[in-house]
């Protein structure tokens, strides 16, 4: 079975949570006693019917005080595929849960209410979305039970959407019209849309094609541990283990190893007790390589011919996740790139994305939590970085406080190797 | 959800990603912390986790201890069933007896006919975790079995009272984990949390995985308590009301006999028991864990404290 990861984005007011507990729901997901506490929950609020908004419900604080905290993960599955969902929240911590739950997902959906229509939020959405490498969207324009399932407000909100989506690189959006409350076109068509003709939302996302890019990428493959048994049936055996993170490989390819630059060629493939003629992006396994070198973890094989060149400048768009500190210009910090873990200065923070206006303001004083900046950073040690909308895998990295050692940041690589102290850009 | 079921297990792309991610998850652990350790309790989960660290890292042995929580209240099966298993890996099994801590004072036992050690297991757990200088433990838990573990990281961070607090988990992103940390604190990690319960029988259909003799069908002398069927036990007490008669039963999940119960099943076969748990309509902690039905926040609560 196939599988496909997305994330949801929305506010409590566009019904995200009755979407998402509806779409559970209408594909058999909910258990018995699972229904049953939502039941009696509904009761005790006072409620006629069942809220199925309350199947996304969470942790105890987040009840208490009827928000959602942080991303939630979810999954479901019908005949023909299996579905992750990001669940994230839409309250004033967006842009962190957003991110992160974006990070993993193939695919973004983004509600909109049918009265209100494109508003900024889903401007906001839809440009972190596109941020974060994620071209294919799909827009629910929810409650169009109270619009009348008008047919000229959907197109309206539509053509709205279009307007938003184009000039942020999001090719391609689908828009479909649907009532979460009802259920109508999400698993079942219902026939007050029956001027519709394109697919429910069920039926969108289990046909929906996403290829994965890094299948199509130069090979990348960032060594994770170094597998030596040094045991009576494999006295010589040493083999890379780790997880191709671009393109594909073959037993017999020239490879060179980064950052030292030697060259060498693969001698075989192993996953487990198999031994494969070929690797690709996503498949963990083992390389054996023709000559004994002084290999270890973080170190990056890609194809002989391949021109990369890791760098040890770049600038990148960050992502400040900490509550407690911001990122300011001069900082140490530690950078978690592949399977290599760096430190780095922040040699300047260029400007600061202002997620309402969608324009960059030069040269701020800092990012704090939930910012979004260009960054230049220097690294100690030279990272094998490629572009982020080239390469998610090897252009993504981690920004972690080297005093309390937590995440605090998530950056993506937009320009490699400009050199220290050149001109702004 | 049935057709689920009789898709072909051999060819499947959804699980060769959750065994990839899972596989890499275990690297990861291996590369960035001491003294990993692996939690195994018999249950299916943790067989699935075996099966994972002994792929990705053969042919070499897997780079971890194992660790079992031993309540004092097992099924003899399972018990039997870890030892066998452990000793065909060659692993080096670290058991952290609840019993012991019992005898020695420092965990109190539970009283009358409601007793049940599954509380005990935290600081059993946490002490074994120090006294051992483990820095990361790796568990079975899915995020799929519970609201709590549906918002929790697969590198659930640990304070130095081995807490989880919901509100301060770090940001993960992509495949990034970040498993730093201070001296005293440490890492809780779940390779199978994107996982379902069925995805788990699969895999186990897929790789041909041994399980304790108690997953499948058996007769089984149990009574009635709460609408759960519970053995009959020397370490359960009946209810004067509470009459025990003779079932055919599975159990879904293994834990403590204190308090996980059977289901009523037919199931003699991995295949049958898929066919059966994708028809399922009660989630399995709902049909089997009663630690579960005290309260809505009874998971959350005992992970703040240091649970599994």
């Amino acid at each position: 079975m196939d599988l496909l990861r997305f994330v949801t984005a929305g506010s409590v007011d566009d019904g995200k949570s009755t979407l998402i507990g509806r779409l559970l729901y209408d594909t058999r997901q909910v258990f018995e006693d699972t229904l049953a506490s939502i039941e009696r929950a509904s009761q005790a609020q006072g409620l006629e019917e069942v809220n199925l908004a309350l199947l996304t419900d969470g942790l105890r604080a987040e009840r208490e005080q009827g928000i959602t905290i942080d991303v939630a993960y979810r999954y479901f599955a019908t005949p023909r595929r299996k579905f992750i969902i990001a669940d994230s929240p839409g309250h004033v911590q967006y842009t962190r849960n957003m991110v992160t739950g974006a990070s993993t997902a193939q695919l973004a959906l983004i509600l909109v209410d049918a009265r209100k229509g494109v508003v900024e939020q889903t401007r906001r959405h839809s440009a972190l979305a596109a941020l974060l490498g994620i071209h294919h969207v799909v827009v629910c324009v929810n409650k169009m039970d109270l619009v009348g399932w008008s047919e000229a407000r959907f197109r309206e909100v539509e053509a709205e959407y279009r307007a938003t989506a184009a000039p942020l690189g999001i090719s391609s959006a689908v828009v479909l019209p649907l009532a979460a409350l009802t259920g109508a076109n999400l698993v079942q068509r219902a026939p007050e849309l029956a001027w519709f003709e394109g697919p429910t939302l069920l039926e969108f996302l289990e046909s929906v094609e996403v290829p994965n890019p890094a299948l199509y990428a130069p090979f990348r493959f960032p060594v994770q541990y170094v597998i030596r048994p040094q045991s009576r049936d494999f006295p010589d055996y040493r083999g890379y283990a780790g997880t191709v993170a671009a393109g594909r490989i073959r037993v017999g390819d020239a490879v060179r190893l980064l950052p030292v630059g030697t060259v060498t060629r693969v001698a075989g493939i192993d996953r487990f007790t198999d031994q494969l003629e070929e690797a690709r992006a996503g498949d963990a396994v083992t390389l054996r390589l023709a000559d004994d070198l002084d290999v270890g973890r973080g170190a990056m094989v890609v194809a002989a011919a391949d021109p990369i060149d890791p760098v040890s400048v770049f600038e990148a768009d960050v992502c400040w996740m900490s509550e407690t500190s911001e990122l300011r210009t001069g900082q140490q910090v530690l950078l978690k790139h592949t399977t290599r873990r760096t430190r780095a200065v922040v040699d300047q923070v260029l400007d600061r994305l202002d997620i309402h206006r969608l324009e960059r303001e030069p040269t701020p004083p800092s990012l704090a939590l939930n910012d979004i900046g260009r960054v230049r950073f220097r690294t100690m040690e030279p990272l094998a970085a490629d572009l982020y909308e080239q390469c998610r895998e090897t252009g993504a990295f981690i920004v972690i406080d080297p005093a309390n050692r937590h995440t605090t940041g998530a950056g993506m690589v937009r320009e490699l190797g400009v050199p220290s102290g050149a001109a702004e850009s | 959800m049935t057709a689920n079921a009789v898709m072909p297990v051999d060819h499947d792309p959804g699980l060769d990603y959750l065994e990839a991610e899972a596989i890499f998850i275990m690297r990861e652990v291996a590369a960035e912390f001491e003294r990993p350790a692996l939690l195994f309790s018999g249950g299916k989960d943790s067989i699935v986790l075996l099966r994972l660290a002994e792929k990705a890292f053969w042919p070499a042995r897997f780079p971890f201890t194992v660790m079992h929580v031993d309540t004092g209240h097992n099924f003899p099966e399972v018990l039997e069933f870890r030892d066998r298993r452990i000793a065909e890996l060659k692993a080096r099994l670290v058991v952290a007896s609840v019993q012991e801590a019992i005898d020695e004072g420092w965990v109190q036992e539970e009283r009358g006919p409601r007793a049940s050690r599954n509380r005990l297991q935290t600081p059993v757990l946490l002490a074994a975790i120090a006294r051992h200088q483990f820095d990361a433990a790796i568990g079975g838990a899915r995020r799929d079995e519970e609201k709590a573990r549906a918002k929790e990281r697969v590198f659930s961070f640990r304070d130095e009272f081995g807490q989880w607090d919901p509100r301060n988990q770090r940001p993960e992103l992509w495949n990034l984990y970040n498993g730093l940390h201070l001296r005293g604190e440490h890492m809780r990690v779940f390779p199978l949390s994107n996982w379902t319960e069925l995805d788990v029988w699969r895999y186990i259909a897929r790789e041909r995985l041994e399980i304790p003799s108690i997953y499948f069908a058996h007769e089984r002398e149990v009574f009635v308590r709460d609408g759960m069927l519970m053995a009959v036990s020397p370490f359960l007490q009946q209810l004067p009301h509470e009459r025990s008669f003779v079932e055919t039963v599975r159990y879904r999940t293994v834990g403590d006999m204190t308090c996980t119960a059977a289901v009523r099943s037919t199931a003699c076969t991995v295949e049958e028991i898929i066919a059966e748990v994708a028809t399922a309509r009660v989630t399995e902690r709902g049909a089997s864990r009663a630690d579960d039905q005290f309260s809505d926040a009874a998971m959350e609560d005992r992970k703040r404290e240091g649970y599994f």
